[in-house]
Formats: C-alpha cells, structure tokens, sequence
C-alpha cells in the first residue's frame, strides 16, 4: 500500500506553502470517511445552534467571554474533545500493531501511520494534558485566592484562542493536507526541509507556534494573577497548596516555553528560508535541535504534573479529613522540582553520545528528582493515615494515581541509570513509563478532580 | 496620579540616569577599545574582560536604567530577574557543555584522515 | 491590543480588568487604590523574562554553532568594530534619552517627554537602518543566512533583536500620537512605563549582543 501513495510534487507558493490540491487526500477511505462523520456531525451542530437561536448567546456568553471560570471550562472541554481524538489515534495504532502481523500489512498505510503516530502525541501533550491543566488553573486559582478574575482578563480569553487555533490546525490537517510523519518533538532532519517535504511538517510547526505563544501569555497572566491579586493579608505560606503548584507551574511555562518559540522558529527558518541550523551540510548540526527541544521539553512534563500533584493534595486532605501533612516540605519539594527539573534534560538522549561524564551528571540529578517526589508521596500517604478517609469517587482516583504513578515514577530512576537507558531506550519500557505518569498522574488527576468540581473539592476543605 | 501610583513607579532621578550613563558608556569604550586597538593581551584573557565588562555592564542597565531593586513590587521582579539568570546560565552553560562533549566523542572527517595519514607514514617508515 | 477590542468587548470588560482604557479610569480614578496596585508592570517584566529567555535560547545556539563555518567567511571578515560601535552608541544614546522623556513625563511636562522621545524614535531608527544596512551588505556578498550554521545563528539572534527594536518603534511612535491626543493621563503614563522596561531591556541585551556576538569573535 506505501507504494500507492505518490508523493506530491514540491511546490511553494506564498499563501499556501507546500500545501497543493494534490495533497488532499480523496484517494483514502479511512480520511474520508471521518471527514464525512465529521462534516455531517459538524453540520448537525450549525442546524441545531441555528434553530435554537444559540448563535448570539455563544458568542457574548462564550467566545468573547473574559471570565476566568467559563475560559477554564473551554479548555476543558477543548482538552475532552482532543482526548476522544487522540484516543482514536492511540485505537487506530494499536489496531495496526495488532493486524499487521503473519505478513500482512494491516490497514493503515504508512504514511498515514505515521501522521496518526505523530498527532497522538501532539495532541495528548498541547492540547489535552496542557488544556486541562490550564483548563483547572484558570478555574480554580483566582477562586482560591479571592480574586476577582485573573490579572489580564482579555489576554486569558487570547490564550485560549491561540490554543484553539493550534488545536484546530492539527485537526484540519486531517483533511487538508497532511500532518507530520516525524514523531511528536519533529527532530530533524526528519522533520527538516529535505526529508519532509510536503505540508505536514508545516501544519506542525505554526500549531504549536501559536499554541506555545498562547500558552506562555497565559502563564504570565497567572503568575502576575497570583502575585498581585491575592486577597488583603493572604501571605504566600496562607496560599493554598493547588496555588502553590499554580505559581510554580507557570513560573516553569514563562521560563521553558520561550525556548520552544525559539526552537520551533529555528526550525521554520530552515524549512522556510534556508537557514542551516539543523541541516547536515553547511555546518548545521541536527543534535542541537535535540538538546534545545528536551531543555524545554523536561520541564514540560513537570508543567503537566505539579497541578495534579496540587489537585491530588486538597482531595486527599478533603477526603481525610485532616488537614494535609507537612505543607512546609510539599511547597518546598515542589519548589525543588522547579529548579531540578531544568538540569536532567539530556537524559532524554543519553545515547546521542555525549559521553560518560555528562551522562552520569544528568543521570544522578535525574535520580534527585525523584526525593522531592518521594517526599510528596509520603506525605499523601501520611494525611490518609489515621484520617477519616471516604472510598468515595475522587479519592478512588487518587489511590490509583498512588500507585500507578508511583510505579512510573520507579521505572523512571531505572531509566535515568545510563547503561539501562542504552538498552531501553525507544523499547516499550520507555513508552509504558511516560503512559504510566501521564496517565497515571495528569489523567486520573483529572478524573479525581472532575466528577465533584474542582472547586467543590477545595471548598469543603 | 497619586503619590501611591508614582511610588509604584519609580522612573528614578537625573543623577542616577547620569551615572548610568556614563558607567555604561566607560564600559562600552574599553571592550571597543581593546579589540579596535588590537592590544596585545592572551586571547583568553581578553575574552574574560570583554564578557566580565558585559556582565557589568548589565548589571549598570538593571540598576541605573530599569531602576530594579530587592525591593521593586515586593521583591518579585528581583526574584523573576535571580531565576532568569539561572536559567540563561543553565541553557547557556548546558548546551556548550553537551554540545562539545559530543562533538569530542564524534570524530570529524578531517581527524579521521589525519588518523589514516599517521598511519600510512608510519608503515611506511616501519616497511 | 485595547485598540484591537470592539466596544462590545469593552462593556463586558469587568472592573479589575486592568488593561489601561481611559474611559474606565476617568470615571473612577480611585478604584481598588488600596486594594491591589496595578499588575501590568510585574506582568510586563516577567514578559521580559520570558524574552529573555527566548534571546538566551538563541545565544545558545550562536555559542555552539558559532564556529561552524562551513568552508565560507568567518566574523573576522565579515564585522566592522567600527560600524558596531557606531550602533552601540546610538542605542544607549536612545536609552538615555528615553530616560530623559520618562523624567519629563514626571513632572508633567507632555511637549518636553514627545521632544525626547522623538529624538529616542531618531537614535532608534537610525540603529535599525545600520542594521539593515548590515544585513543587505552581507548577503550581497553571499554571507546570507544560507551560507553557514554561523551565518544562520548570526541572523537569527541579531535579526530577533532588530525586529524587537522595530516593534518597539512602532509601539513609541502609536504612544506619542496618543501622548499628543489625550495629554498625560494616567493610562498613558502607564504605557510609557512598559515601553521604557521594553526599551532599556533590548538595550540591555544588545551588550550581549556586541560583546558576545561581535567583538569576542574579532580578537
């Protein structure tokens, strides 16, 4: 099947880029058949909102909205929506892993496997994990502290729709075009010029352009939220321990994600202007892009995990009943990560060969890491002992994020020794380990917080 | 506007942009001076004067110019200043350091060829 | 971005909202005084930070592949030590003299602060056209962008740094119209508050820029 698809020739014009009619992929069932579920779905929605005259209350209600809460709830429903799409993805792949076998080819080409491969990541980290986190903060922070709203109202509803924009990228990519085939962090030179030659690659680098853009103005507007605006007399140790992990999880977004903007924009320039950053001649040097890309993308995952660990600690306090144990040391610990979590980023590439020296440095102080870690587990652990604890929804969640982060977070300090990782590395090991804490930390985070409310669970603590 | 507003806003006195000014300016004039006069000094050395008087000379922009103190809103710009610089010297440091480690551990063509030469002249001189 | 929002945005604009619109201020210039001072000067310099962090990113990339010359010129070709202390001079000129404005701006004096700051806008502009200038000579000579990773990593950081100091032009110029329209009134004072953090900060990294970019590469 590779062989029927036939590379569009390249061509660049200046509205459109690589983007060509040929490129629109009439020829694929699978892409057609979605558009067309999707176009009818979509076309449902426009007659009912039409009928019931919903248009006008949309717009003033919603989009143009600048509260703080109904901006939380449309990233959350923007993270639920991209969830059932990346979920489809993940089905799609697993589909493909488990039929192209015994000589067969399986049912996706490819291609188009690789664009499905690529857009679940993509997705699942920007648009779901990052839209339900700052979906939670955007909600419940300002509620916390007793504001009003968030400093700079209209640039929080801004955000939002730079990240909806991203999001909708990605997905019209689906069906205009193409989207990338080069793995969620795009390294070239895959991804550059040469090797990814139509407008996938494109369609990559402006989504998570203008979604990172979103994403760290949104960050500034909390911390200067939390910094400015907190009730009279509510000193930074009265805050509660979700704030906390608010602070510190934008602090992480204004410093890491500007150097996404810069990566990305670098990459663009060699895709678009013949820049040689990370090409292999004219002294380029692909491996850069590498280390630039994990210096943000280490803190990344820490961005999507403090808010969890926020949310997990006012619902196991709440559904103790005790107050939660040693809020000194979990402010602290979470500080730690803050500034540990800029110094292990080669461990993500520990065979592109740097050497024993620099191995063993991001190897010990990945393995620090996991102490602040440890320590918030066990202080969890000590506000259930001898609490009144309730088996109820929420706290359900919880104890399975207990133990199934836990057992990522483990196979994590195995993967941050070098010589395992040189064995490990792109195995399932590793897969299972990032689906364990992501799943296990953001997602059932998620779902603990949600089915009572966020905020319903902070304020009965 | 209050005096609340203006305290908020210190945009500071003549002296102090005067001193600025010409702190910056001397700062300015001997790194120009020591590479347009081509003195004669170890490289190394003059790439230390020339970075540390730029470190300085940043350090002049923030107090004299952009008026930061410890005290500036409640400490929190002097605190977003402190963790940025962290960051810069871990970006900066960090890359140069994994970056050059690597390029140590490949080994470049040129290199390669020099390897190959050595070796050819030395069988040719054991032969 | 206020002149960007549609008067139906502005009435749904509820009251701590602090983006500076005149019209919410004159009707109640005491609101939340005592409260909460006014989060756009912390939130602006934390913007800073972020650049900041955006020219660090870049810096990098310049140190590592910096030297990577690809068989084509190398910055002792290419830089003039003379022609940059001309650019150096005239952005810490533009940086003083907007101090000056700032201090006028002080005492109330609206002709004073636009006399300084269209002197600023002159040092600023006359700093953008060397490095256009810069930037057209060198790619005549086929030292574009294309040419090497150091070329590349060249443009890229001072280009950044120039199309900062571009933005900031056209913020000073869109500001004095205002400053001429509406006087010194509070939102304005705030705006030209942020626009000197955002001048004197592209000065501050233009020190990195010459030292680090420039002169260490032409010892």
């Amino acid at each position: 099947m590779a062989s029927e698809h036939i590379q569009p020739a390249e061509t660049f014009s200046p509205i459109f880029g690589r983007l060509t009619l040929d490129w629109i992929p009439i020829h694929e069932p699978i892409l057609i058949g979605t558009f067309a579920g999707v176009a009818l779905g979509g076309l449902l929605v426009f007659a009912l909102m039409t009928y019931f005259r919903l248009w006008v209350p949309f717009w003033k209600n919603w989009v143009t909205t600048v509260d703080h809460k109904k901006i939380g709830i449309m990233y959350m429903v923007l993270a639920f929506i991209m969830m059932v799409r990346g979920f489809a993805d993940a089905l799609m792949m697993r589909g493909q892993q488990a039929m192209a076998a015994g000589g067969s080819e399986g049912w996706l080409p490819p291609h188009h496997y690789d664009q499905v491969f690529t857009a679940h990541g993509v997705i699942m980290i920007f648009f779901v994990a990052m839209a339900f986190i700052t979906g939670f903060m955007n909600y419940v922070m300002p509620l916390q502290i007793g504001a009003r709203d968030v400093a700079f109202p209209f640039l929080n509803n801004f955000s939002l729709w730079m990240t909806v924009a991203g999001a909708l990228l990605v997905n019209i990519s689906l069906f205009v075009g193409e989207f990338a085939r080069v793995g969620w962090l795009a390294f070239p030179p895959l991804s550059g010029a040469n090797y990814s030659t139509g407008p996938g690659m494109d369609y990559y680098l402006w989504a998570l352009q203008i979604a990172g853009v979103g994403t760290t103005l949104s960050g500034i507007n909390m911390i200067a939220t939390i910094v400015k605006m907190r009730a009279p007399g509510m000193k930074l140790m009265d805050m509660p321990i979700f704030t906390w992990t608010a602070l510190i999880t934008n602090v992480l977004i204004v410093a890491a994600f500007p150097v996404l903007t810069a990566t990305l924009a670098m990459l663009t320039l060699d895709r678009y202007m013949d820049f040689r950053f990370f090409t292999n001649d004219y002294g380029g040097n692909a491996m850069m892009y590498v280390n630039l890309i994990w210096i943000w993308g280490h803190p990344e995952v820490y961005i999507l995990i403090i808010p969890c660990f926020g949310i997990i600690s006012e619902i196991v306090s709440t559904f103790s009943r005790k107050p939660i144990f040693g809020y000194r040391t979990m402010v602290w610990a979470t500080g730690c990560i803050m500034v540990l979590s800029f110094v292990v980023w080669l461990h993500h590439f520990f065979t592109m060969g740097s050497g024993a020296n620099v191995n063993a440095f991001f190897g010990i102080t990945t393995m620090i890491i996991a102490v602040p870690t440890g320590v918030k587990i066990f202080n969890w652990l000590f506000t259930m002992y001898k609490g009144r604890v309730r088996l109820e929804v929420p706290m359900l969640w919880t104890i399975g994020f207990l133990v199934t982060f836990t057992i990522g977070g483990m196979t994590g300090v195995m993967l941050a020794v070098p010589p395992v990782d040189f064995q490990l590395h792109n195995t399932l090991f590793l897969i299972a380990h990032f689906h364990n804490v992501i799943i296990g930390g953001v997602v059932f985070a998620v779902f603990a917080a949600s089915p009572t409310g966020g905020p319903s669970v902070r304020l009965q603590a | 506007m209050s005096a609340d507003t203006h305290h908020a806003h210190d945009h500071g006195t003549m002296g102090q942009l005067m001193i600025g000014f010409a702190l910056a300016a001397i700062l300015t004039i001997i790194p120009f001076y020591l590479v347009m006069a081509e003195v004669d000094m170890a490289r190394s050395t003059l790439v230390g004067i020339i970075m540390g008087l730029g470190a300085v000379q940043i350090v002049v922009h923030l107090v004299y110019f952009l008026h930061l103190k410890r005290s500036s809103e409640e400490g929190w710009n002097f605190f977003a200043t402190i963790f940025a610089v962290i960051i810069l010297v871990i970006v900066l440091a960090g890359s140069l350091w994994v970056m050059h480690n690597m390029n140590e551990n490949m080994m470049p063509m040129h290199e390669m060829d020099q390897q190959i030469e050595q070796m050819k002249s030395l069988q040719s001189q054991q032969g | 971005m206020s002149s960007a929002t549609s008067p139906a945005q502005q009435s749904m604009v509820e009251p701590l909202a602090d983006r500076p619109m005149h019209h919410a201020r004159e009707a109640k210039p005491h609101e939340d005084a005592h409260a909460h001072s006014s989060p756009t000067p912390v939130g602006f310099w934390i913007y800073l930070m972020s650049d900041c962090v955006i020219f660090g990113a870049l810096f990098a990339t310049y140190a590592v592949l910096g030297g990577n010359y690809a068989g084509g010129p190398a910055p002792k070709d290419l830089f003039e030590p003379g022609f940059i202390a001309v650019e150096t001079a005239l952005l810490l000129f533009s940086s003083v003299t907007f101090g000056l404005a700032m201090l006028r701006a002080g005492k109330s004096d609206t002709n004073g602060t636009l006399m300084w700051l269209a002197v600023t806008a002159l040092f600023g502009a006359g700093f953008i056209g060397m490095e256009i200038y810069e930037f057209n000579h060198l790619i005549h000579l086929g030292a574009g962008p294309d040419r090497s990773a150091f070329l590349s990593s060249f443009f890229a950081l001072v280009g950044t740094h120039g199309l900062h100091v571009t933005g900031g032009l056209i913020w000073l110029i869109t500001l004095m119209v205002q400053i001429r329209m509406h006087g010194l009134i509070g939102p304005n004072m705030q705006r030209l508050g942020t626009l000197s953090m955002f001048w004197h900060f592209l000065d501050l990294v233009w020190i990195g820029v010459f030292s680090f970019v420039y002169l260490v590469r032409l010892i």
